[in-house]
């Protein structure tokens, strides 16, 4: 296949970046995005230029590093996969493929492709867990958790932290990625206990830092790559209305 | 050819501290008796703690709870994003909910015949004791384990144990760990007992008096160089795999920290020991940056199978019953396709080398769910393994619920590592090692799911008891400064690296050495070994490794984000840990484990262990630049297991 | 406090009640309306004049005045922070496939409302007194207007513009108060359709009777 690649390009956080064109020959079809990229960054840095800045490192979907905007869709226009599992089967010979960094106030770019998503970390700081100290859990099987809230809280346990809600989302928002931290939590009953400190600490962090509100539109469920789904931020919302 | 050095004062060096007492009670003895740190004192106290996967998650918030101040490091931009994330299949422990006649016992037997007799007795009881107080916190931190109806946690049998023991969450067990131990490691962040430091890469320890007092590290944005320092460093840095190049780890997994740290007099143990897991999804061209794994609990249901007749290229599908071998029920049939990974993955290579391997390249065996799907039905194989089918399908494009999937071996966990005591803490006294770092519980081959275990058993409940014994002697010391000739010397010794590898302006990028490497390593270390390989292999790692230095071009400058540079640095490590490995490997004139050397096999083309000389840990000395790597033994004892020829028969 | 009052779901939620209050009141109107069918102005009118001053009309009417107002300041609040979340936007626009109308709740209710203002300004505010008119009649106010094309034209526009408005509005904000069910949620979701649907449809066939037959 033969590409034309319209990538992002920028230096650093504080410089100015720019879209720069680059072509791609003898791109294979068993290739993944990564992979193709990959190949770009050879011929760049084997003719002197500087490669092109991503974040990628378990490649097989799980670990949440790859991200970028593909073609007006966070991690490309295939549902349910990660960057870095995109097949370059979906494209044909002769595309034009646009690549941004994700775009967001609280994700301001570092370098080319590569943003800063420390902020979800700061939301998960707020109250993303469970107070227990080593050593204090109580027995394993004294805490029955119901078959079925057990495999809800692990649906939306499986978040990988990825951006691509807050990418996708007109509005910016991180209400699906806060949402199924909470979900996971309030469906387990070790996660009820502080269930209210939680939902008020984490929600007002996400304000705090520039996200912006939801508007229910579903993008972040239509590009959430682990199909997290819209049914956590209703969740979401019950809990906050019960911690006030 | 490989000279090495034997130390024959390895005695006196290499003292495991074992407690007194029958195995049983070593732990609770130890406990009883370890110097503890009051509260007072340990807020005066600082520890750095390196890599955040479950190991160095769980130790830094448990040692934040403790008290301790806590520096922890990392490279990636999260936490969350260590590699334990990718653990799938599960977590051991030795409950015996099932009612199989599991404990703690079976559990250490299992690990200590697993690891195939070349682990040390005291820290695998310790492990399986340990285990169950894992699965407890584990619960209590909210991972969404499997349950059954009435609400108790559900277990799933695992390769090389004849026990249901493992507990999971569908086939991303690791992802719940690790983030349940990323969540207790926010927690003490939000409390302000650890300092998270991300995007920062270690690329020295530093000793000072012959202790461990501090890192450098480099931030991956700035590209500056940082001065860390504490009463002690923790090392939870994860595993070599990636030496392979293609393997099933993370692409940015790598060797340099504890590389650092036995280039700075820590020991480095069985580094030859390097476990191929036998279902990853097989190579598809060659840009392929890595293998992805297939859990192995995916064999619990999966039939693995070649076609009776060579070369068969039919579809799978079209291949009648009579014409498959289940080579692995054939020749195994007590386990069947439950045998632990070495076997697994080795007879997969015995059956392609002879000509009956499928797809493409031949490089293939089929992992076939027919039967399982008829019998249990599609809703039940997708309960259990939803998540892996369809990761499968998205990676080749084949259906694994109408096809059975193809499988091939890839490099995945290196049981050795940094050479440690029962205390977990590595000859630099003050410097510990924890989790894949350290070589500790896996004897030369890991049984699936003993991972988690064991990462999850170092972080949250042995380190923080047995760091207290070191550190209860340094509550005098005042706080370390980052300062002084050794900080200087390693901020330098760092700087002048960096800043050697940019200026080589040679043609070729990092990767493509990497990938040359790996291929060395594959064909000449990989899952079957000889002597002539080996000292092929010295051979052609030196000349790799002078053309690296000679021809490796690193763009852009030091001062900025850089990813090739910090590839660059990181492959510069492996080119030298390279000639480790091999050098273990044609030291250990026995095949045991994941280290199979086809000069000592049996007829039936099993493992022939040597115990009577090679019943020991190697523990490598770093000797200086350029001279031969120092052997140091510490004999293995088995007084409660006792050693027999690993039968999966 | 005002990390309640005004955190991302606090906003919504206000908007959200607000917002179904105002929905609530749409077959209301839409009935009372249908009497601009008859020939006989006096039903209606005696609607309209039970409206303006029965006690308790007057106090929801109070009360959908200020949920319309909170609805449209929390909604031109609630977008500007929107905007100011991605200060740099894609060069090439998000092509997610979601519900069409969902991104374009603030222009299709910038529209609502400046239909409202008209409609105020020919009613409401003649009952105010704000706009020189006779209170009594509406009827003959409502004939008078309906006969004018580019009235219609302004009129039947903006109703497919709300219900392009309610469609999103009803599922939305039942998500947004948390309410979401395996099965009832896909119900308000077909309710929505119909709502969004019959309410503009009930006001347009009042309109293009008056004008096109009458």
């Amino acid at each position: 296949m033969k590409l034309t690649l319209k990538i992002w390009r920028q230096k650093n956080a504080k410089s100015k970046g720019k879209f720069v064109i680059y072509k791609m020959e003898n791109v294979s079809p068993e290739m993944s995005f990564l992979e193709m990229l990959d190949a770009l960054n050879k011929k760049l840095v084997e003719t002197g230029d500087e490669p092109v800045a991503f974040e990628h490192d378990c490649r097989e979907g799980i670990c949440g590093s790859c991200g970028m905007y593909i073609n007006g869709h966070p991690h490309g226009p295939v549902p349910a996969v990660t960057t870095c599992l995109l097949s370059m089967r979906y494209f044909s010979d002769g595309d034009t493929i646009t690549i941004e960094p994700w775009r967001a106030l609280p994700f301001p770019v570092i370098k080319d492709l590569i943003v800063d998503r420390s902020a979800m970390d700061k939301i998960q700081i707020a109250g993303g867990f469970i107070s227990v100290n080593t050593g204090a859990a109580p027995e394993a099987n004294s805490i029955l958790v119901q078959k079925k809230n057990a495999e809800d809280a692990f649906d939306s346990a499986i978040c990988i932290g990825c951006g691509a809600c807050v990418a996708a989302c007109k509005n910016a928002s991180a209400m699906l990625f806060v949402s199924a931290k909470i979900s996971q939590y309030a469906l387990l009953p070790q996660g009820r206990v502080e269930a209210k400190d939680r939902v008020r600490a984490m929600v007002e962090k996400m304000d705090e830092l520039g996200f912006g509100n939801c508007s229910n539109t579903g993008a972040c469920e239509a590009e959430c790559p682990k199909q997290i789904k819209l049914t956590n931020i209703a969740r979401l919302k019950r809990e906050y209305y019960k911690a006030y | 050819m490989a000279v090495q050095i034997e130390n024959t004062q390895y005695m006196e060096k290499l003292n495991a501290k074992i407690p007194d007492g029958p195995l049983a009670l070593k732990w609770t003895n130890y406990k009883n008796s370890v110097k503890l740190v009051n509260p007072a004192n340990k807020r005066k106290i600082d520890i750095i703690v390196v890599g955040t996967g479950v190991a160095g998650a769980a130790a830094s918030s448990s040692l934040g709870e403790l008290g301790y101040n806590v520096k922890t490091f990392s490279y990636h931009d999260s936490p969350r994003r260590a590699h334990a994330v990718a653990s799938q299949g599960g977590v051991n422990a030795a409950k015996n909910y099932q009612n199989d006649g599991d404990s703690v016992y079976r559990l250490f037997i299992d690990m200590i015949k697993g690891g195939d007799y070349r682990s040390r007795e005291a820290n695998v009881y310790r492990a399986a004791e340990v285990s169950n107080q894992v699965i407890d916190h584990f619960a209590a931190l909210g991972v969404p384990f499997a349950r059954d109806y009435g609400g108790t946690l559900n277990t799933r049998s695992f390769g090389g144990v004849q026990v249901s023991r493992t507990f999971y969450a569908k086939g991303q067990t690791g992802q719940q760990c690790l983030l349940a131990s990323y969540a207790s490691l926010n927690r003490q962040i939000k409390k302000g007992t650890v300092t998270m430091y991300p995007r920062r890469e270690m690329l020295d320890l530093v000793v000072i008096d012959g202790r461990a007092r501090g890192i450098i590290t480099r931030n991956l944005i700035t590209g500056e160089t940082e001065r860390h320092s504490a009463h002690a460093v923790v090392l939870a840095t994860g595993g070599y795999g990636t030496i392979f190049y293609l393997s099933t780890l993370a692409v940015n997994s790598n060797a340099t920290a504890a590389w650092k740290a036995y280039k700075k007099g820590a020991f480095f143990a069985n580094p030859s020991f390097v476990q191929i897991h036998p279902t990853s999804i097989p190579q598809m061209n060659e840009f392929q940056a890595k293998l992805t794994l297939m859990s192995e609990s995916l064999r619990n249901d999966g039939r693995i199978w070649v076609p009776k007749t060579k070369a068969d290229k039919r579809p799978p599908n079209e291949i009648p019953e009579e014409e498959r071998d289940y080579y692995l029920e054939r020749r195994y049939p007590a386990f069947g396709n439950l045998v632990p990974r070495d076997i697994a993955s080795r007879a997969a290579k015995e059956r392609c080398d002879a000509g009956y391997g499928v797809g493409p390249t031949g490089l293939a065996v089929y992992l076939d769910f027919r039967d399982s799907l008829n019998k249990q039905g599609k809703k039940a194989i997708e309960g259990k393994y939803g998540n892996l089918f369809e990761m499968y399908r998205t990676i080749t494009g084949t259906d694994p619920y109408s096809e059975p999937m193809r499988i091939y071996p890839a490099g995945h966990y290196t049981m050795g590592g940094l050479w440690v005591d029962y205390e977990l803490m590595t000859t630099i006294p003050g410097l510990y090692a924890i989790g894949e770092a350290n070589f500790s519980d896996h004897g030369a081959n890991r049984l699936g799911a003993s991972s988690l275990m064991q990462i999850a058993a170092d972080g949250y409940f042995i380190l923080p008891v047995t760091i207290g014994n070191y550190l209860a002697d340094q509550i005098r010391v005042p706080g370390i400064k980052a300062e002084g000739p050794e900080f200087e010397e390693a901020e330098k010794s760092v700087a002048d690296r960096l800043d050697k590898l940019i200026s080589i302006s040679g043609k070729q990028t990092a990767a493509s050495f990497h990938r040359r490497l790996g291929k060395i390593m594959w064909d000449f270390c990989g899952m079957t070994r000889n002597e002539k390989g080996l000292l092929k292999a010295l051979e052609l790692i030196k000349d790799l490794r002078d053309e690296f230095w000679k021809d490796l071009r690193v763009p852009g400058s030091l001062n900025d984000l850089n990813q090739e540079l910090e590839k660059a640095a990181r492959i510069a490590d492996f080119l030298e840990l390279a000639d480790l490995l091999v050098t273990d490997a044609l030291n250990r004139k026995e095949s045991c484990g994941a280290h199979f050397r086809e000069e000592y096999q049996t007829p039936d083309g099993e493992a022939l262990r040597n115990d009577a000389d090679y019943t020991y840990v190697a523990a490598w000395e770093y000797a200086g630049e350029g001279k031969p790597h120092i052997l140091n033994r510490e004999p293995l004892r088995f007084e409660e297991a006792e050693m027999k020829v690993r039968s999966y028969k | 406090m005002d990390k309640v009052l005004f955190s991302s779901v606090s906003k919504k939620f206000v908007m959200a009640l607000a917002g179904l209050f105002l929905i609530l009141f749409l077959p209301v109107h839409l009935a009372i309306n249908f009497m601009l069918l008859k020939s006989d102005p006096g039903p209606f009118n005696k609607a309209a004049h039970f409206m303006a001053t029965f006690p308790l009309i007057r106090i929801i009417e109070i009360l959908l005045v200020s949920a319309l107002l909170i609805h449209i300041s929390y909604g031109i609040y609630i977008q500007i922070k929107n905007w100011m979340a991605r200060p740099v936007g894609y060069a090439i626009g998000i092509k997610t496939k979601t519900s069409f109308f969902s991104k374009f709740m603030i222009w299709t209710g910038a529209s609502v409302f400046t239909f409202l203002v008209i409609h105020f300004s020919n009613f409401y505010f003649i009952r105010l007194g704000f706009v020189k008119g006779n209170p009594d009649d509406f009827y003959s106010v409502a004939h008078e207007l309906f006969r004018i094309p580019a009235y219609n034209y302004i009129y039947l526009l903006c109703f497919i513009l709300l219900g392009l408005h309610l469609y999103h509005a009803i599922s939305s904000a039942f998500q947004t108060l948390g309410l979401n069910h395996r099965f009832w949620t896909p119900v308000v979701k077909v309710f929505a359709w119909i709502y969004a649907i019959a309410i503009p449809a009930g006001f347009a066939v009042i309109s293009i009777t008056i004008w096109q037959f009458r």
